[in-house]
């Protein structure tokens, strides 16, 4: 076997050259990544080094096990495939590369051990079909949202130069040693150039992912920590910036997010390039580089819904939703919002709805209920129902909220709410970027909560649900804070809810975002369904994967932009009519009843769906609803 | 330009209002007071040009309920200096207020000298007279009301300002200054001041209080009001129930009928 | 010396406002109460003719300077003040229009007299001049009196039919000069607003929307509809200020006056800044979705529902008629 290290060319020994071009490879990889790290050293700095334990059990899960790609299993279990044989052979090069810069050492060459030797033969194999499986996906079956580069079609090149020179080298090793040797220089010199080209590639993301989902929010909030917004580069937290290098421009997030699928300004492919360009700049001109304004447009910015679904999917662990926020804070500072979302903050700040409406008509949905609902300012009440803005106000859902109240009333349940104490949650106050408001407002609902005697919180609305839950430092964590769905599922285990008539109806059910990706919580809507003896035909896109109704995020505030291809809401009615013999939409959210209500009819489907609250539906299979107050029956 | 605001909170129609138990005025525990939609734009107005060719904004309220958040909000904004005047009794009338106030602008130094002196055109509650021309007349300046574009001049010292006639007509006048302007709205909607720069004002900076003088004469609105309601309708629609279609139908029924078909 | 009573016209470029003869209707019926003659003051020049369609009053006092060619609040106090150092009525009228607003303040702060604004009805009890104003954007009435005179009524459109205060007499002139100082304000010219196509004063059907439209993407519901009904798309200030239909188009208070044979109210209110400058219209229909919305007590008709979603079935429901019947 002819040694690299110690043969020589033109009188020079193997390794001097290997020296060579290690060094120029080092240096120019080095530069870069230095580069990169002076701008985020820059950055405002955030702590993502604490419960160690948690991390790495993320990093084992989601980067050893390669866990959110297989979601899309064709190119998951290729890409799996892929990581691997990286990893393997990133071990053997480096193995390769000090037993030839250092020809002196006693070991052997990585690929001349037997076991190894079979393992790297194998996964080039199983690699060459990987990449021509990504290959063909890429080009002739493309998922949509995936960008065709350059550079994407150089690293699959690149990838399968190394795989390839790898398994010539191993099947000339006998016949001709040469050849063999040459394959050995062409598979060394492609790891090498591979390695400087990778900080200026999107192949970055090999060696920033694993750090990013170490690094990644320990809370599924979105939520940056207050801050006053940011516009520039350095403004944002590196762990932010840093989201722009991880990112593979794998186009999941986009794939998922009802912005893109809506023809809305936002892409949160793009703003991951934004933010890459961004961190790439060189400072050199002097003047600062601006991310809000320069590269992403308020029209971007105000898009997003907040539904968690770009974060939930991307592979990388990016953090699009508190870039979005950050800048979001930048321009409600500036008083740069548009004119309905100021009518909103300023009937928020003043009459604690953003209806605009007294808060002392705040409880008037109680009237003629035929009992009273207990004042928990007043007597001690087991379950605090805080109520919300839509269920109090809007006339379209309070049929919903009677029909729960009701229902809470048959089962016995000890329940009270704060009447015109209860002010807005805050929650999409503080995805607006309003912090100080979400603050006031917080503050004045936490007075009303102390100065009450409950145990347990409970509410119809997954925002208010979620605000209360995890950003309220009060009850922050702890089991104080229900979603009626939850407490449903409670009353029907305890026998509290006796059902009379069974619906047996065929229903669809659709995840609010607040409950699914951000809380977890899917399961207990569908026990409820089932002890109604309803039978449940699942949407196509599910529990995690369900497709936003376009209302938060404070859009439900916003004015509708011209141009737009199909609502969000109108996309997921279309998609729940499709379903064979479903005539029920079901829903768990006000906001999702008044979008869906809206949608049906602007998508034409009137007389062939109708949108439902679980509460109703409870109700109505308990023998409580009211004739008057019923949608037409499905 | 040396600017004057002048700010009025008046009864927030939101809530229900409701009469005194003497059945002439309006009981004022019960609501809330806000700030007037005008005066509102009146601020925003001396704001946009203050931005535009530099000076300073001072801002006057009468006490009253919630005036303090405002005072603090237009700070907030960027006015350079607010002062409350104490001393008149909450539910003054508009002249009894412009007396107050326009003894305020002429006594407090640091007010007099001001070019422009700009309010609301006009407020819900303004039953014995306008501020606008009522401060005028007390501070015997021209006045010009239901302006919407204000353009001042400082070399000579005049202003161009455009007032709304009927039909959207614009007329454009020439004003000598200083003058009191009764602002209609401003070239912009007024902006929003996000609740930290309030809260973060509330703590860095003050309110002027000034007492006006107590006035001994008699009531300047020289107004009786013998008795105030709330109006009930004397006729109400006919209500047309169903559902969109029934309803549609119905109607072109009675248009059908009218001949309008 | 016997009472008076005056009614001030209110002129611009070069015709009577409507509202002139709604105040002399209103002033014929308490001059009558109170036994005084009624005087309609004219302040203008070469204004002359204007005096002619002025016979419910007994005689019009005309005033000739050419500073008071355009109507500026304070040029009109002046002369109003001059006038009033000789004659004294018991009371004097004035329009509370974008045309007259705040001469009637300035007259009554030089002077030390009452003003009494937004006035509605004016009648006489115990031989003493009663108004009833609407404060609070019309959610509370006054019933006020004074006891100094004259007394100066701000008057709201609407007080009176205007028809009442027409005659076909042609009054007595009785001239009056004033000197008026230079002012300090002075009308460079009138700012026109962007041609509209369509003069919606003389439509005989108005499609009329306001915030329960929405969105600017929904005009065209109103757009069609307007064509099926042979009319036209008119809209209150909200939708104005945004944008969404030129000014042109704006019915109310700073808009145009308004007495089509329809008017369909979508999505308004129906505040009394918009409802001044429809009220008179043969047939009000009304859609809001909100029940206690002012604009029902306005209307005739009233359907409480979602505009758009009775926009669409009415447009429906006038091609089915029109397909039944037999021309189009």
């Amino acid at each position: 076997m002819l040694d690299p290290a110690t043969t020589t060319y033109f009188d020079v020994p193997g390794y001097a050259y290997l020296w060579a071009l290690t060094l120029l490879s080092c240096s120019l990889f080095g530069r870069q990544v230095l580069r990169y790290i002076d701008v985020l050293r820059e950055a405002r700095k955030e702590n993502r080094w604490d419960k160690i334990a948690h991390r790495l059990r993320l990093f084992v899960a989601n980067v050893l096990g390669q866990r959110r790609l297989l979601a899309e299993p064709v190119a998951g279990v290729a890409h799996f495939i892929i990581f691997w044989a990286f990893v393997l052979y990133a071990l053997t090069f480096g193995w390769n590369l000090v037993r030839g810069l250092l020809p002196f050492l006693p070991i052997p060459w990585s690929d001349d051990v037997h076991g190894i030797a079979l393992a790297l033969e194998l996964f080039a194999v199983l690699g060459l079909v990987a990449l021509a499986v990504v290959a063909v996906r890429r080009y002739i079956f493309p998922p949509p949202r995936l960008e065709k580069s350059l550079d994407a079609a150089v690293i699959l090149a690149l990838i399968a130069l190394v795989l390839a020179s790898s398994l010539c080298m191993q099947a000339s090793k006998a016949r001709s040693p040469e050849l063999s040797l040459a394959f050995w220089w062409v598979h060394m010199v492609t790891v090498l150039g591979f390695l400087a080209y990778l900080p200026y590639s999107k192949h970055l993301h090999l060696l920033a992912a694993p750090f990013g989902v170490i690094f990644t929010s320990l809370h599924t909030t979105g939520m940056p920590a207050t801050s006053e917004g940011a516009e520039q580069r350095q403004d944002f937290t590196w762990r932010q910036l840093f989201s722009g290098l991880a990112c593979a421009e794998c186009g999941r997030c986009d794939r998922v997010c009802p912005s893109v699928g809506s023809g809305y300004a936002l892409s949160p492919k793009v703003l991951m390039r934004q933010v890459k360009d961004a961190v790439r700049m060189s400072d050199r001109s002097q003047t600062p580089v601006r991310l809000l304004g320069d590269r992403v447009k308020p029209e971007e910015i105000w898009a997003c819904t907040t539904c968690y679904a770009c974060m939930e999917r991307c592979p990388v662990f990016n953090e699009h939703l508190p870039l979005l926020i950050e800048m979001r804070r930048h321009l409600v500072l500036q008083g740069q919002v548009e004119h309905r979302i100021q009518e909103t903050l300023t009937n928020l700040a003043r009459y604690g709805n953003s209806f605009g409406v007294s808060p002392r008509a705040r409880a008037k949905w109680t009237q003629g209920l035929g009992f009273t609902i207990k004042d928990a300012r007043k007597e001690p009440v087991e379950y605090l129902w805080f109520v919300g803005d839509y269920a109090s106000y809007d006339p379209r859902v309070i049929p919903a909220t009677r029909a729960m109240a009701r229902v809470l009333e048959f089962a016995g349940v000890n329940f009270g709410i704060l009447y015109e104490d209860e002010q807005n949650a805050g929650n999409d106050v503080r995805r607006i970027g309003e912090e100080g408001l979400f603050e006031m407002l917080s503050e004045k609902n936490q007075k009303s909560l102390d100065s009450a005697y409950f145990k347990q919180i409970v509410t119809t609305d997954p925002h208010t649900y979620h605000v209360l839950k995890n950003e309220y430092p009060a009850n922050h964590g702890d089991g104080r804070v229900l979603h009626s769905t939850e407490l449903l599922a409670q009353l029907f285990r305890a026998g509290k809810l006796p059902v009379r008539r069974r619906p047996g109806l065929l229903i669809t059910y659709h995840d609010p975002c607040y409950l699914s990706r951000y809380n977890g919580l899917v399961e207990a809507p569908r026990q409820v369904l089932s002890e109604l003896g309803a039978t449940l035909l699942e949407l196509r896109r599910n529990r995690y994967n369900s497709y936003c109704c376009g209302a938060g995020g404070g859009r439900i505030w916003m004015e509708d932009v011209p141009g737009i291809t199909e609502r969000p809401a109108e996309n997921r009615v279309r998609e729940a009519a499709v379903l064979q013999g479903v005539r029920t939409l079901v829903v768990a959210c006000p906001k999702d009843l008044v979008m869906f209500q809206d949608a049906i009819k602007t998508a034409g489907l009137q007389g062939k769906l109708v949108v439902k609250d679980l509460s109703e539906l409870v109700a109505q299979s308990v023998g409580l609803m009211e004739r008057s107050e019923s949608n037409v029956a499905a | 330009m040396n600017i004057l605001v002048v700010l009025r909170m008046v009864p927030d129609v939101v809530e229900e209002l409701e009469i005194a138990p003497d059945g002439k005025s309006l009981d004022l525990e019960f609501g809330r007071m806000v700030l007037s939609e005008s005066d509102d734009h009146a601020l925003e107005q001396a704001l946009l040009i203050k931005e535009r060719s530099g000076g300073t904004v001072t801002a006057l309220a009468l006490e009253a309920r919630e005036v303090d958040e405002v005072l603090f909000a237009a700070l907030a904004k960027g006015v350079d200096r607010v002062v409350k005047i104490t001393g008149p009794k909450e539910g003054a009338t508009t002249r009894e207020a412009a007396h107050s106030i326009a003894q305020v602008i002429s006594s407090e130094p640091g007010l007099k000298g001001a070019d422009l002196v700009l309010t609301g055109t006009q407020a819900i509650n303004d039953l014995d007279g306008l501020m606008a021309p009522s401060l005028a007349q007390e501070l015997s300046l021209p006045f010009l009301g239901i302006v919407t574009g204000l353009v001042p001049d400082s070399s000579a010292p005049s202003a161009v300002a455009v007032k709304e006639f009927p039909r959207g007509v614009g007329g454009e006048f020439e004003v000598a200054l200083p003058a009191v302007f009764g602002i209609q709205a401003a070239e912009k909607p007024p902006r929003y001041v996000p609740v930290a720069k309030v809260r973060a004002v509330m703590k860095s900076q003050r309110i002027d209080s000034v007492s006006a003088a107590a006035t001994e004469e008699p009531s300047l609105s020289l107004l009786l009001v013998l008795e105030m309601t709330k109006p009930q309708p004397t006729a109400h629609a006919e209500i047309l129930e169903g559902s969109p279609e029934q309803t549609a139908s119905a109607l072109c029924g009675i248009l059908a009928e009218r001949g309008l078909l | 010396m016997s009472a008076e009573y005056w009614v001030v016209v209110e002129h611009w470029r070069g015709s009577v406002s409507q509202i002139t003869y709604e105040a002399l209707a209103l002033g014929r019926e308490v001059a009558d109460q109170l036994g005084a003659s009624l005087h309609a003051v004219l302040l203008g020049h070469n204004a002359r003719e204007l005096a002619a369609t002025l016979g419910k009053a007994d005689s019009v006092i005309y005033a000739d300077d050419p500073q008071l060619s355009e109507v500026v609040a304070e040029t009109y106090a002046e002369a109003l003040v001059q006038l009033l150092k000789s004659r004294k009525p018991k009371g004097i009228i004035i329009p509370l229009t974008n045309v007259s607003l705040g001469a009637g303040t300035l007259l009554g702060a030089r002077l030390g007299l009452p003003v009494v604004n937004f006035c509605t009805d004016v009648k006489v009890a115990e031989g003493a001049v009663q108004a009833r104003c609407t404060l609070y954007g019309g959610k509370i009435e006054s019933r006020v009196t004074t006891e100094r005179e004259p007394t100066i009524l701000g008057l709201c459109p609407g007080a009176r039919p205007s028809e009442k205060g027409l005659s076909d007499q042609r009054p007595p002139i009785e001239d009056f000069a004033v000197s008026l100082p230079e002012p300090a304000i002075h009308l460079k010219k009138y700012i026109e607003p962007e041609a509209g196509d369509v003069d919606i004063t003389q439509q005989e059907v108005l499609v009329a929307v306001g915030r329960g439209i929405q969105g600017q993407e929904n005009l065209n519901l109103a757009e069609t509809l307007a064509k099926q009904l042979r009319g036209a798309v008119c809209a209150s200030r909200p939708v104005i200020d945004q944008g969404w239909l030129p000014i042109s188009r704006q019915v109310g208070k700073s808009g145009a006056t308004v007495k089509p044979k329809l008017y369909l109210a979508l999505g308004i209110s129906g505040a009394p800044e918009h409802a001044e400058g429809m009220k008179n219209s043969a047939l009000i229909v009304a859609v809001n979705t909100d029940r206690s919305a002012p604009i029902f007590n306005i209307a005739h008709y009233g359907i409480v529902a979602d505009v758009l979603e009775v926009l669409p079935a009415l447009s429906e429901a006038i091609e089915s008629r029109k397909g039944v019947g037999s021309h189009a």
